[in-house]
């Protein structure tokens, strides 16, 4: 029988971990992650998870660890928080450069200095180059649910890369949510055991990720690029196949929402997608033609996706929870690259509002959604970046 | 207890590597594979090493190789073992193969971290006492005196003491050993292979390029190292402390070359001064007066040593 638990995501997770049968766990503390390991440490302890669990002393040796037991041809996991993150950032090259399918949760935290342990996408966002599928989640449920999911896209032959999958600190992580857990014996129907492209053998014996000359380089980034691809196949399908199994789908690459007849489109990642629904509702019942997406999907970014919501609008709006300093938010640069070669593109605003924890409601929400509309019947986008309620 | 003619005629260490006319190292790792065998699994850092396998698609191990961060070596191995044992793989020793820097330096934290979680693995320190591979920068492994590109008049501080570092881990095995001395090589990898907990081994491996001196000589270099007194051979198994052949008869100072033979063989001491060499000979002496008494005081005791 599925089970109805209510637990926060980072316990969540640890459900997760021990529902796709993780035989590695190597993972060090760091603030909003702790709850996530110290729940595998429960479950490996009390004898409920058949798993090793290297209590490592960096981030850095943690996803290490993680590539080796990976190689040594076994499904692993960590999670980690923002400095943790970057410390582990050398090894996420590596991780992906070795095309491991290893899977992490990141439950997002700002970056300092000044300290924060409040949440944004500064950590997550800032790996984004690394070759690791990334997902944002919206609630508990797709927490569980994307974890399996991505274990079946990573180890898929067409894939193997690592991903990870993001919540919110706080937000997410520490937040109790009702969660349906599946069948033990369906999980293990839908994701089969571990999988990778290669793995260490004493009858191969292989030099794996020795020094490749720049006769070959090109070669090995085209075939991660072309890994991403397909996963930007994948993911919609394995989602609907979860679903099918499951009862629960997330809409595959990007969630959308009221977007048929939308002149307005707002685009979020997160928990920020679930209060731009009712702010949608609201703006709705007086008239506004506004519809929603959530980007789920970051890596490999949905840009086709993108490209056809641009086909009826007049206007996106991005709305994001991180900058890259001396440019933009990040998800507007990117929904500006996905639809620059179309004629007759629509407006782009982007919007920076919850950096460092700061709280964003639908009402924040409905504040963005009013002023890009001004903007959009003026048919000018008045400022390319807007801080949202900041402080002057 | 291994002999010469006992040694495998087996080479997994292949004709074709990249090694410079002399290297230490290399010859450091064709006898760990004797030692060992083929059931490894070898985790190399940047190093000398990465380049002595030869770039891809090639390879000149004949054993499984996983090439790994500077800094990451003990923590690569920590994740194999663990995979290992939950695959029920129980005839496949993990190796850590790595050099001064990435075990003294950079690599120290890891490493100390896969000790102290008692992760059943050798892992080997060949040390050539500079970054080789970047073209012979100072280490924490680099001795006093000692030219580098990055200590262009000599360093000016001393080697950092790596076996004893890692026996205050309470591991069960720490070994010294130099390729010039073979058998107690081997002995001690064999040695290593049957005993359950972190393993280390550091090897004195002598480096032509990086030490000046002709490329014929690296064996001479390390029995020199070794009859100087420069260079230790020792183990510490389950705390107990025993200097190894011909080590255990240097005891005596008088048996002991002078450090000055060996530094006068070496481009990289050109610039020692007489009261440097005075120095480094009072420092060897007091080593020998420590190891005396390591020697003598040191009691075996199992309960505080390895695997609880």
């Amino acid at each position: 029988m599925a089970q109805m638990i209510i637990d926060t995501a980072n316990h969540i997770a640890g459900y997760a971990a021990k529902a796709a049968r993780v035989k590695v766990v190597a993972a060090y503390p760091i603030t909003p992650q702790t709850t996530v390991v110290e729940k595998i440490a429960d479950f490996v302890e009390n004898g409920e998870m058949d798993a090793e669990y290297i209590r490592v002393e960096s981030e850095h040796s943690a996803m290490v660890a993680c590539i080796g037991a990976a190689a040594a041809g076994v499904r692993t996991f960590t999670a980690t928080s923002a400095h943790g993150l970057a410390l582990m950032h050398e090894a996420l090259h590596w991780a992906s450069g070795s095309r491991l399918p290893i899977v992490m949760t990141v439950s997002n935290r700002a970056m300092g200095a000044p300290w924060s342990i409040w949440p944004d996408f500064s950590d997550s966002l800032s790996q984004r180059d690394t070759g690791w599928l990334q997902f944002y989640c919206a609630d508990n449920q797709e927490v569980f649910d994307t974890i399996i999911q991505a274990y079946k896209l990573c180890e898929d032959e067409r894939v193997f890369l690592p991903a990870m999958v993001c919540l919110e600190g706080f937000i997410l992580s520490h937040t109790y949510m009702p969660v349906k857990i599946p069948d033990q014996e369906k999980i293990d129907n839908f994701l089969p055991p571990y999988k990778s492209g290669w793995m260490l053998d004493t009858n191969r014996p292989l030099s794996h990720s020795n020094l490749v000359s720049p006769e070959w380089y090109m070669e090995f980034r085209y075939m991660i690029q072309e890994a991403m691809e397909n996963a930007k196949q994948l993911i919609p399908q394995i989602d609907r196949e979860y679903g099918k199994h499951f009862g629960f789908e997330h809409g595959g690459l990007v969630e959308k929402y009221k977007c048929e007849d939308a002149d307005l489109i707002l685009l979020t990642m997160g928990t920020m997608g679930s209060e731009a629904k009712i702010a949608i509702d609201r703006l709705r019942k007086e008239g506004q033609k506004v519809g929603s997406v959530r980007v789920r999907v970051f890596r490999p970014f949905p840009i086709e996706e993108i490209e056809k919501l641009a086909e009826n609008v007049q206007m996106f709006t991005a709305i994001d929870r991180h900058i890259s300093f001396g440019m933009e938010g990040f998800l507007a640069t990117e929904i500006k690259a996905s639809i620059f070669n179309r004629k007759d593109h629509p407006l782009v605003a982007g919007f920076l509002a919850g950096l460092g924890g700061r709280d964003v409601t639908f009402e924040t929400i409905e504040k963005i959604a009013k002023k890009s509309l001004k903007w959009m019947h003026d048919g000018k986008v008045e400022r390319e970046t807007e801080w949202v309620d900041l402080r002057k | 207890m291994v002999t010469i003619k006992e040694l495998p005629k087996e080479e997994y260490l292949l004709k074709g590597h990249a090694a410079c006319a002399g290297c230490g190292p290399a010859i450091s790792l064709r006898l760990l594979f004797k030692a060992l065998g083929n059931k490894v699994f070898l985790v190399v850092p940047a190093c000398c090493t990465t380049v002595i396998q030869g770039p891809y698609p090639y390879t000149s191990f004949d054993v499984p190789l996983q090439n790994i961060l500077f800094e990451s070596t003990a923590a690569a191995a920590s994740g194999i073992v663990a995979a290992l044992r939950q695959r029920n793989l129980t005839d496949i020793t993990v190796v850590g193969w790595a050099g001064d820097g990435g075990t003294v330096d950079i690599g120290i934290q890891a490493l100390s971290g896969a000790a102290e979680r008692e992760t059943d693995f050798i892992y080997i320190c060949y040390d050539n006492e500079a970054y080789g591979n970047t073209g012979m920068q100072r280490s924490g492994a680099t001795p006093y005196g000692a030219w580098t590109t990055t200590t262009p008049s000599g360093k000016r501080e001393r080697k950092k003491d790596m076996p004893l570092i890692m026996a205050a881990h309470r591991i069960p095995y720490v070994a010294t050993a130099c390729p010039s001395y073979p058998i107690d090589f081997i002995n001690k990898l064999r040695k290593a292979k049957e005993i359950k907990g972190t393993k280390y081994i550091h090897i004195l491996a002598p480096c032509p390029t990086g030490w000046r001196y002709d490329t014929g000589k690296t064996v001479e270099m390390g029995r020199l190292a070794v009859q100087t007194g420069l260079w230790a051979l020792f183990e510490i198994e389950y705390g107990k402390f025993k200097l190894n052949p011909p080590s255990d008869r240097l005891i005596d100072k008088a048996k002991r070359k002078l450090v000055k033979e060996y530094f006068a063989l070496q481009g990289r001491f050109r610039n020692l001064t007489e009261e440097d060499v005075d120095r480094m000979q009072k420092w060897v002496d007091d080593d020998w007066e420590k190891y005396r008494k390591l020697a003598s005081n040191s009691t075996s005791d199992f309960a505080s040593y390895g695997k609880i």
